[in-house]
């Protein structure tokens, strides 16, 4: 019992989904906080196809209409994307063990 | 030169849009029709930028143009149909048609990187001068809730465009 305990307090907590929503020309939330491992899926309500671009080129999703997205947070620290097509569309990732 | 005159002239029709909202305001199937007219031109710019450019981000930025505007104007027919209103000819349309040939004319006569230079220079001040006249002018005229919506998620997204262009512009 006590060492099934041990074992759990080891292991990392569980992966997490976190969605953003990409409406109005904008993320929302705009500013998520993360752990390694969780997926960050993007939702796209917009009748226009945008994408999510790491700053550090990591990564670029583009999301067609009514369309999902998804990375998984590989590090930690911070990340800021934004959108190709509409540059004015930013977003932030920060990322902890 | 040729550039200035490009760019001034379109700030000149638009800004026939703001001398309308500011003596007689426009109605909303006018300004139905100068927001669409203004999409079809950027989407003719942009495909003869398909025609004649071989940059890759100068292709890239015309192509989110066409698929973009395109978009936004689908949106905006369905719209005026919804609300039975008949987009309407008027004076800024028509001078922003006009001014649109002459645009094309010019840059049908360049090539290579000058012509890529002056797509990406024209983009600049066309979505310029059409986030001013829709901040100015037609958003504030826009008597219909939905119909000022879309023009507010119009502005938007064109001021998205204007960045990315001023983004392409710079790198060439
Ligand atoms: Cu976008």
């Amino acid at each position: 019992m006590g060492a099934v305990a041990l074992l759990l307090g080891a292991l990392p907590a569980a992966a997490e989904t976190i969605r953003v929503e990409m409406g109005d020309v904008g993320y929302k939330p705009a500013d998520i906080s993360a752990h390694v491992g969780d997926t960050v899926e993007w939702v796209n309500n917009d009748f226009l196809a945008h994408t999510a671009t790491a700053r550090n080129k990591e990564w670029d999703v583009m999301i067609q209409p009514k369309k999902t997205g998804r990375i998984t947070l590989k590090r930690a620290g911070t990340i800021d994307y934004f959108c190709r097509f509409h540059p004015n569309m930013t977003g932030r990732i920060s990322v902890a063990e | 030169m040729f550039l200035r005159i490009v760019a001034a002239s379109a700030a000149l029709v638009l800004g026939s849009a703001a001398a309308i909202a500011q003596g007689a305001k426009p109605t909303d199937p006018q300004i139905a029709h100068i927001a669409y007219t203004a999409g079809q031109i950027d989407i003719g710019t942009a495909k003869l930028a398909l025609q004649k450019s071989k940059n890759k981000d100068v292709r890239a930025f015309a192509q989110d143009m066409v698929r973009d505007h395109t978009a936004v104007n689908q949106k905006a027919l369905a719209l005026v149909k919804k609300l039975k209103v008949k987009p309407e000819d008027n004076p800024t349309s028509k001078s922003l048609s006009e001014q649109a040939k002459g645009t094309l004319a010019s840059l049908k006569k360049l090539n290579g990187a000058a012509f890529d230079k002056a797509y990406a220079d024209n983009e600049v001040e066309y979505h310029k001068t059409v986030n001013g006249a829709l901040e100015g002018s037609l958003i504030p005229a826009a008597s219909n809730p939905e119909l000022k919506e879309l023009l507010q998620t119009g502005l938007k997204i064109f001021q998205g465009h204007q960045q990315h262009a001023e983004q392409v512009a710079k790198s060439l």
